[in-house]
């Protein structure tokens, strides 16, 4: 891939589920290199997205590449140049530090050499080489949420999708992950992350919010505040989550105590 | 008046993990008190030792007066408890699943419309639907709704906004809210920082201890010394180069700005201001703007983690 090409590209990406639609013509591109935040409420799309886009779902309709490969065609290539960390599942708690980082390299195909050349880099630069021999279940969930992450990269893919990779880590940590975040993305890598935590938006170079299947707002941070004037993104996510008709409404009659 | 819940000195361990470390607090009635802080703070074994379903290592806890412990069978109608993970019949209908809680002890969703009207009215749509097929934030309401069938005092509801998107989170915190003007004690924990403001109450959780405990306000207001809002196009570049500034205790980014805190805990907030500026401007930043902000919650619970060595 060349420099300034893009990373995603997806055109009226769309995907059915019997009569429910629930990605409807998505379009949007992400650039190589760039953090993208892809925002959505719980059901609006997000999940399905990128379950297309990392080749794991088949598109109803459109079509998307990602790191120039088709998700519906090329689902191997598509594999082989993207990584995927997700809150819920990323590690094996009962297998080492060591161990995890191996299993994902033969997954990837490295070989024994590049296995063991990255994980000696990989640990000393998370600062884990005491814990090299400790099982996952054992170590800190800060610790373990960067250390998935590297897994994630181990490859080298050219775009990793991060899906809630901060949910109910502490503060500090929480940082320290969006440094990761930067450093990878400075270094080429594509990294399009989802959070339910606002402010993290607003590390995003850019970022898209999902409004029942369809993309309702997509730019810069400070620019979809501007064009939907509000202070903050937390604040545009509700203005436009509101506007989902499926959304049941929240009045309810009131009850004297 | 004697309080709702009243906790000294816990402690639960866990093998060599040690969960709770010796936590102390109170509860008063009719207050929404919320445990704020990450996984691994001990919340979820809190909870589950005031909902008499695990027995804590040493010190005492009392709950509407009566021991979890000893009084287990006594304090479990008067309770409501929402554990931190999905934890209702994902096979059985939204209807069925109330229907099963209120069986369990005694009533009847009938005899109980008006008390769960509320959020009922908000599940009644899907009242078909299987558990396992709503959204996040609905099963939440499902769940919050079989905590309460039973008209218990106080309500646990370990972590019950996780996962669950920002405007489904506020709807949540309404409801609590509406519950409390009831005259229902609510126990709340959550990871979410932005969400203690919600709460009468609040104690910062880390590690098994706590931190602080408060009104959020004068959380807040404990914050020592003065902190920074810089606000620079390149918010990395800008983290970087400050951490090369002598006088910086802290720098972190915070939404749309870096949130700097000076090592100089005397100096005035504006001289520290222009410093921070000159050095950012001299460093190739020529669009840096300071300002001084009140803290947050967050900037409250990191500023007492670093303080408590708790960094990782």
């Amino acid at each position: 891939m060349t420099a300034g090409a893009l990373a995603i590209e997806a055109k009226e990406l769309t995907r059915t589920f019997g009569t429910f639609v629930a990605v409807d013509r998505i379009t949007f591109d992400v650039r190589a290199g760039e953090v993208f935040g892809f925002l959505g409420a719980n059901g609006a799309g997000k999940t399905t997205a990128i379950r297309m886009l990392t080749g794991l779902l088949a598109p109803s309709g459109g079509r998307a590449t990602v790191a120039g490969h088709d998700v519906a065609t090329q689902t191997e290539a598509v594999k082989r140049n993207i990584g995927y960390m997700s809150q819920r599942f990323s590690l094996y708690e009962d297998l080492t530090v060591a161990e995890n980082i191996r299993l994902y390299g033969g997954i990837y195909d490295l070989s024994a050499r590049e296995i063991r050349e990255r994980t000696d880099r990989m640990i000393g630069r998370l600062g884990l080489a005491h814990a090299a021999s400790t099982y996952v279940r054992s170590i800190p969930l800060g610790w373990r949420q960067k250390l998935a992450f590297s897994v994630a990269l181990l490859h080298e893919p050219r775009v990793v999708f991060l899906d809630e990779p901060t949910s109910g880590v502490d503060p500090i940590t929480r940082r320290q992950f969006w440094e990761l975040i930067y450093e990878t993305a400075a270094a080429g890598t594509t990294v399009l992350v989802t959070t339910h935590y606002m402010d993290e938006a607003e590390y995003c170079d850019r970022i898209s919010i999902m409004v029942a299947g369809r993309i309702a707002a997509i730019g810069a941070p400070a620019d979809v505040k501007r064009e939907f004037g509000a202070d903050s993104i937390d604040e545009l996510f509700v203005q436009l989550a509101r506007r989902d008709p499926a959304r049941a409404k929240p009045a309810t009659p009131e009850r004297t105590p | 008046m004697t309080h709702a819940i009243h906790v000294e000195r816990l402690v639960k361990r866990y093998g060599g993990v040690t969960a709770l470390d010796g936590v102390s607090f109170d509860v008063e009635p009719r207050e929404l008190f919320g445990f704020i802080g990450p996984d691994g703070a001990g919340k979820t074994t809190l909870f589950r030792i005031l909902a008499t379903l695990v027995l804590p290592d040493a010190g005492t806890a009392r709950v509407l007066g009566l021991d979890p412990v000893r009084d287990l069978w006594a304090l479990r109608p008067r309770i409501g408890y929402m554990a931190g993970r999905f934890s209702l019949y994902p096979d059985l209908s939204v209807e069925e699943n109330v229907r099963f809680f209120a069986a369990v002890f005694g009533t009847t969703l009938e005899r109980e419309h008006d008390q769960i009207a509320p959020i009922y009215s908000q599940l009644e749509p899907f009242r078909d639907r299987r558990a396992a097929a709503l959204s996040g934030g609905m099963k939440q309401k499902l769940a919050l709704c079989c905590a309460l069938v039973h008209r218990p005092e106080l309500l646990l509801l370990d972590e019950p906004t996780t996962g669950v998107d920002a405007v489904s989170r506020r709807e949540f915190w309404d409801l609590l809210g509406r519950l409390k003007e009831q005259g229902l004690t609510i126990v709340v924990s959550t990871p979410y920082m932005d969400e203690a403001k919600r709460c009468d109450r609040v104690a910062l959780v880390q590690r098994g201890r706590i931190l602080a405990i408060d009104t959020p306000d004068d959380v807040t207001r404990s914050f020592e010394g003065a902190l920074l809002a810089v606000h620079v196009h390149d918010r990395y570049g800008a983290l970087l180069a400050l951490r090369r500034y002598p006088h910086a205790a802290t720098i972190y980014p915070f939404g749309e700005t870096l949130h700097y805190t000076d090592a100089r805990k005397t100096a005035g907030a504006d001289v520290v201001s222009l410093e921070v500026v000159e050095f950012l401007r001299a460093n190739g930043f020529a669009d840096a703007r300071v300002q001084e902000i009140p803290a947050t919650v967050e900037d409250t619970f990191m500023a007492r983690m670093g303080a408590a060595g708790e960094v990782a």
